[in-house]
């Protein structure tokens, strides 16, 4: 099939970048989106153009590095689909495709499609630490976890920081991302010990970079390819609440308890 | 150390602040709803409840206060929030994002909340305050006649009922949204917040409605 893609190009982050055109012709309904793009960009490189830029690593919808606007749904909009495991056979002959990067203050475009997502690894870092003892792996069991607390935790964990909950929230907020960072660790035991810290600490650090705020629109569960729930939105509310109520201040010498 | 200004600087914080506020909204507009609906019972009824409500100066000012102070608070955190969100996607998409689980309710919100401030201030102006430049029948303390010349004239009647459709919207998405915000939410209970909010909604915004149609229609003289 042909298509008419119509793609976000911008040479670097200085550049004010527009929307050009390609003619994507012969594209087999086999292909994922990105393979589609890799023809597109052959084309380019023998015609001696600069090929279109995006990210991508692994192509099996676990990586979270791939991730486009796609006629303005992020991923293209299959339910728990990256970029990468979405098809043209959901596309048809003729189809014009709008392709643009997230578009977020805090998710500042590279070049084409690429965005730099260190806010959310600034995010993470924000959380600090969990206690883990190292050494020798610990003895099965050793740490009790419920089962539902697991499962929980499993779906929050399951949150590959690709950022289409940013990209797709009307706000521009990075809330479902980080309320899946605070639960996936404050539901297990191993967690416990800095949860409520945490939970501060990287709800201010979202807003530090420049985030918007969540008014519980729900477009990021849809969009989120890991089909991440908005509950996780509530929980981190709730421990941010409990947190905020129950900080102590910071001792400097400490140990006088 | 962290205190309520470290607090209030989040949007978390912010965003609490205005559920505990639109909760104090929530409550304040189904008891005056109530209230309201003695207008069904005659003129009596209704004038004696004003002066109820007016009887002890200390209840009722901090109740006017209270109300003011929920409504300066939700008005102003809601500016920051929404301010916050306009700077967090300086550069938009060609093609707009498409909606899948918002809804008409969650988008109408930035607007129906002006529309309500300035509607609760024309409903001061009219009905406790009835200042002159109106122009609307008023007399201190005639409760019941004043609604019911007050609604006689059919635009202020429709602007009453236009402002309890966006009413509708705004507590709909406010009363589930506010519970998410305060950390309510369990699959158990999740399906009765929805029901709380429709219900709620439902009750206050029908009730509502109710007294300006009754007039228009004769049924209330």
């Amino acid at each position: 099939m042909n298509l008419v893609l119509h793609v976000w190009r911008q040479k670097n982050a200085q550049d004010k970048g527009k929307m050009v055109r390609y003619d994507a012709k012969g594209v087999s309904p086999d292909m994922s989106f990105l393979e589609m793009l890799d023809v597109v960009n052959e084309e380019l490189i023998a015609k001696g153009e600069d090929p279109i830029a995006f990210d991508h690593d692994c192509r099996e919808g676990i990586c979270g590095m791939c991730g486009v606007v796609i006629n303005g749904l992020a991923h293209g909009g299959h339910v728990g689909t990256t970029t990468c495991q979405l098809h043209m056979r959901h596309f048809s002959d003729g189809d014009e495709i709008y392709i643009e990067p997230w578009r977020a203050k805090a998710f500042p475009v590279i070049k084409d499609l690429v965005v730099d997502r260190g806010a959310f690894d600034r995010i993470i870092q924000a959380g600090g630490y969990i206690s883990v003892a190292t050494g020798n792996a610990p003895d099965g069991n050793a740490i009790p976890v419920p089962k539902p607390s697991s499962d929980l935790a499993m779906d929050a964990a399951a949150c590959i920081g690709c950022g289409a909950c940013v990209a797709a929230c009307p706000n521009g907020a990075a809330a479902l991302f980080t309320s899946a960072k605070i639960s996936h660790l404050g539901l297990l035991p191993q967690g416990q010990a800095e949860r409520f810290r945490r939970v501060v600490d990287m709800v201010q650090q979202m807003d530090t970079e420049g985030f918007g705020n969540c008014t519980n629109h729900r477009e990021c569960e849809a969009a989120c390819p890991k089909q991440i729930s908005t509950d996780f939105i509530a929980r981190m509310n709730r421990d941010y609440i409990r947190g905020s109520l129950s900080r102590r201040p910071d001792k400097v010498g400490g140990g006088d308890g | 150390m962290f205190q309520v200004l470290d607090f209030y600087k989040t949007a978390n914080g912010k965003k609490v602040v205005m559920a505990i506020t639109g909760l104090i909204g929530f409550g304040f507009v189904l008891i005056h709803m109530l209230g309201n609906l003695q207008v069904f019972v005659g003129q009596e009824k209704l004038d004696d409840y004003a002066k109820l409500l007016k009887s002890s100066m200390p209840i009722l000012w901090g109740a006017r206060l209270t109300l003011i102070g929920a409504v300066v608070l939700h008005v102003v955190a809601s500016w920051q929030l929404a301010g916050q969100s306009e700077d967090a996607r300086p550069v938009p998409y060609q093609k707009k994002l498409q909606k899948r689980k918002s809804t008409f309710a969650s988008h109408s919100m930035r607007w129906t909340g002006p529309l309500l401030l300035m509607f609760i201030i024309y409903h001061l102006l009219h009905f406790t305050i009835g200042w002159k430049t109106l122009n609307l029948p008023f007399i201190e303390g005639a409760v019941y006649s004043n609604v019911v010349n007050g609604f006689k004239l059919w635009p202020v009647a429709a602007f009453y009922i236009l402002c309890m459709l966006a009413l509708s919207q705004h507590l709909y998405h406010g009363i589930w949204s506010l519970f998410q915000t305060l950390g309510v939410n369990h699959p158990r209970y999740n399906g009765l917040i929805r029901a709380v909010a429709a219900l709620g909604t439902a009750v206050v915004v029908i009730g509502n409605i109710s007294i300006p149609v009754a007039i228009l229609a004769g049924y209330i003289k």
